[in-house]
């Protein structure tokens, strides 16, 4: 790292008066944060790999053996998992195309001027600035079978949401949507504030129509960007917790997350939880990175 | 065959009025050139006709037909724009069959009219190229390609060379003309370049502050300019604008600048032309090459001090100081040896232009 070019300190400044030099700034930024990560991301991240080959249990006292892979190979066979993921993925799924679809639109909507823009779209942001547990609770009561808002709207008498098995994945994944769209439309809009206007003139003067010019200027240019709000959403998807957890306790609705949760701090079972979190942590670094290399070729174009 | 008119067209910018009842007929495969300095309302004159501007009065005729509520889309024109507006995700043949793809043509056609055009414009060998790896000048020709392969009524050009260096702006500019002969389409063309505009137009349409100023061919408004805005604008080196009083003799008129004693000779018939013009607000206007200069005393020619030399190369421009103003003269390079040398001087009277000191006016005399 010996070659990384500096910015040479202003010899007049302040700074340099009280006999710093630019390598001492700079390590003033780059020491608490390296020691940050290393004690609280890294050095957990590392110890517990070691507890995953472990059964290790948190709340006894008695001392863990080195059991191998075993909780990797009792995890992988086990049915109860798999189920889990294959609640996730419909979950992700369903949540992140929602988003995307509601969020892409709304941006559409919203790139154009007209009066109170501002205030519509800070408006439009407030629901992902709240705290995912405080949105569980209260769309629970606006979900609510006898008295609750959606039924009343819909007119659909007092249909439980949040407790049938069929409808309780879903019932949470809308409320995701509701939640994270506004991020997925701040992205888009700046996405699409950047296509240069004089492409869409130029466009008109071509003679495109609006779907043509859609496809064939606006989205090729905003893929990239529209990309990158699909990995992180699919990333924050694959391990949602705090608002499905607030909302519904059905079995068909447990994501991977929760079940984590509880074989973790219910079952204290540290080992195996560890093990199980290494193997979501792979799921959800395998799928990044195949967006990522789809990315990349999407910017080389 | 496309005429286009323009009739009474107004345009504001919120309270600003940026055209002011603008009327002009263009024929079928003239090149007419919007001049004028930035901020005249030329562009605005453009986008208007190519509908990416609304107007707020008058009406745009496209062979007859009032296309101003039409979109631009509806209206089949072409346009060039200063920034080339590549699509730059699509490589140059993408880019040229964008607007024969976009009207849904078989791709067979598509494939030919782009391998036609490309062949025209020769950039056959940057078909596949994408347009940030293109120079300027490709970039250009891609530009003009697309705007050329459908066809269009017309064409429009937004200061299609503005962004290219100086040796490249020529090439193309040069070009744009060759192509201009070849296809022959009307085309109007936007500039504050004035010797783009000279060397282009079948006629330019000079504009300033929303209004047009004057429409004429290259020559028109070179040696007949209108009033003093044409004259100052047209033509490099500027043209020299001076007050100047006349008085009448036996057989000759005088041409007084800046209390210089004598003044110049003119033909007598001046005075009859002017028309009682000849004492107070007059503005003589001559351009540097009218006004002569010569070491050796002669009949008709005043005694002047030079005062600047600027060498141009092929000439030099010579500021002479004449009584309290100055003129520069044009000579043969390294004519005059140095500031401070006493030089003669006269005033070609056939290059002459006097003009109304306070309307600008052109007082029209030709001598």
């Amino acid at each position: 790292m010996a070659s990384v070019a500096l910015t040479h300190l202003d010899p007049a400044s302040r700074a340099a008066a009280r006999g710093w030099s630019d390598l001492t700034i700079r390590n003033l930024f780059i020491i608490p944060t390296l020691v940050f990560l290393i004690v609280f991301n890294i050095f957990p991240l590392i110890y517990s790999l070691g507890y995953s080959f472990t059964n290790f249990a948190a709340n006894r006292t008695e001392p863990w053996q080195f059991v191998g892979l075993q909780n990797y190979r009792e995890l992988l066979s086990d049915d109860h998992i798999w189920s889990n993921f294959v609640i996730t993925a419909k979950y992700v799924i369903v949540s992140v195309a929602g988003q995307m679809i509601v969020g892409f639109g709304l941006a559409l909507l919203l790139n154009r001027s007209f009066p109170m823009k501002g205030l519509i779209t800070t408006l439009l942001l407030l629901p992902m600035m709240m705290s995912a547990a405080v949105v569980g609770l209260f769309w629970q009561l606006l979900y609510s079978p006898s008295w609750g808002p959606i039924n009343y709207v819909f007119g659909l008498g007092d249909f439980a949401w949040l407790s049938n098995p069929d409808s309780a994945l879903y019932a949470v994944a809308i409320t995701d949507i509701w939640m994270w769209s506004p991020f997925v439309m701040l992205l888009s809009l700046a996405g699409l504030s950047a296509v240069p206007q004089h492409l869409y003139e130029a466009a008109a003067i071509d003679r495109a129509g609006w779907w043509y010019t859609f496809t064939r200027i606006t989205l090729p240019l905003v893929s990239p960007i529209l990309l990158i709000a699909l990995i992180f959403r699919t990333m924050e998807a694959f391990k949602t917790f705090d608002i499905a957890y607030t909302m519904t306790t059905q079995p068909t609705a447990e994501l991977i997350a929760i079940r984590l949760y509880k074989q973790a701090f219910q079952q204290w079972d540290t080992g195996k939880s560890c093990a199980l979190a290494y193997i979501v942590l792979i799921m959800v670094l395998a799928i990044t990175n195949l967006y990522v290399k789809y990315l990349n070729k999407v910017k080389e174009r | 065959m496309t005429q286009i008119e323009l009739r009474g067209i107004e345009k504001f910018f919120g309270a600003v009025q940026v055209i002011h009842n603008l009327n002009l007929a263009i024929a079928d495969n003239e090149f007419i050139v919007l001049l004028g300095q930035s901020g005249c309302g030329k562009t605005t004159t453009l986008r208007a006709i190519a509908g990416l501007e609304t107007i707020d009065k008058g009406d745009i005729l496209i062979d007859g037909k009032a296309v101003q509520h039409l979109k631009a889309a509806d209206r089949d024109i072409a346009m060039v724009f200063q920034s080339f507006s590549l699509y730059p995700h699509m490589n140059v043949f993408e880019n040229i069959a964008f607007p024969l793809r976009a009207t849904r043509m078989g791709s067979g056609e598509v494939d030919k009219a782009v391998r036609e055009v490309a062949r025209v414009l020769r950039i056959s060998d940057l078909l596949e190229k994408k347009p940030s790896a293109l120079s300027g000048g490709d970039m250009q020709r891609v530009a003009i390609g697309r705007a050329l392969v459908r066809r269009p009524k017309a064409m429009l050009m937004d200061e299609p060379i503005g962004a290219l260096d100086a040796k490249l702006r020529e090439e193309m500019r040069a070009e744009i003309k060759r192509l201009h002969v070849k296809q022959g389409s009307t085309t109007i063309y936007v500039t504050h370049d004035q010797i783009e505009a000279m060397s282009l137009a079948d006629r330019i349409v000079i504009m300033h502050e929303g209004f047009i100023q004057q429409v004429g061919t290259p020559d028109d408004v070179y040696s007949r300019p209108a009033n003093l805005f044409v004259a100052q604008f047209v033509g490099s080196p500027v043209m020299n604008i001076v007050e100047a009083g006349v008085a009448g003799e036996a057989n000759a008129a005088r041409v007084s600048i800046g209390e210089a004693p004598g003044g110049f000779e003119f033909p007598r018939e001046l005075l009859s032309k002017l028309n009682g013009h000849s004492s107070g607000g007059l503005t003589l206007g001559i351009r540097p090459e009218g006004v002569l200069v010569r070491r050796e005393a002669a009949p008709g020619y005043m005694p002047v001090e030079a005062q600047i030399i600027e060498p141009l190369g092929s000439f030099d421009i010579v500021d002479l100081k004449v009584g309290s103003k100055m003129l520069r003269a044009r000579t043969k390079a390294g004519y005059v040896s140095g500031p401070g040398e006493k030089v003669h001087a006269r005033i070609d009277p056939e290059q002459a232009h006097f003009f109304d000191t306070a309307s600008g006016k052109s007082l029209g005399v030709r001598l």
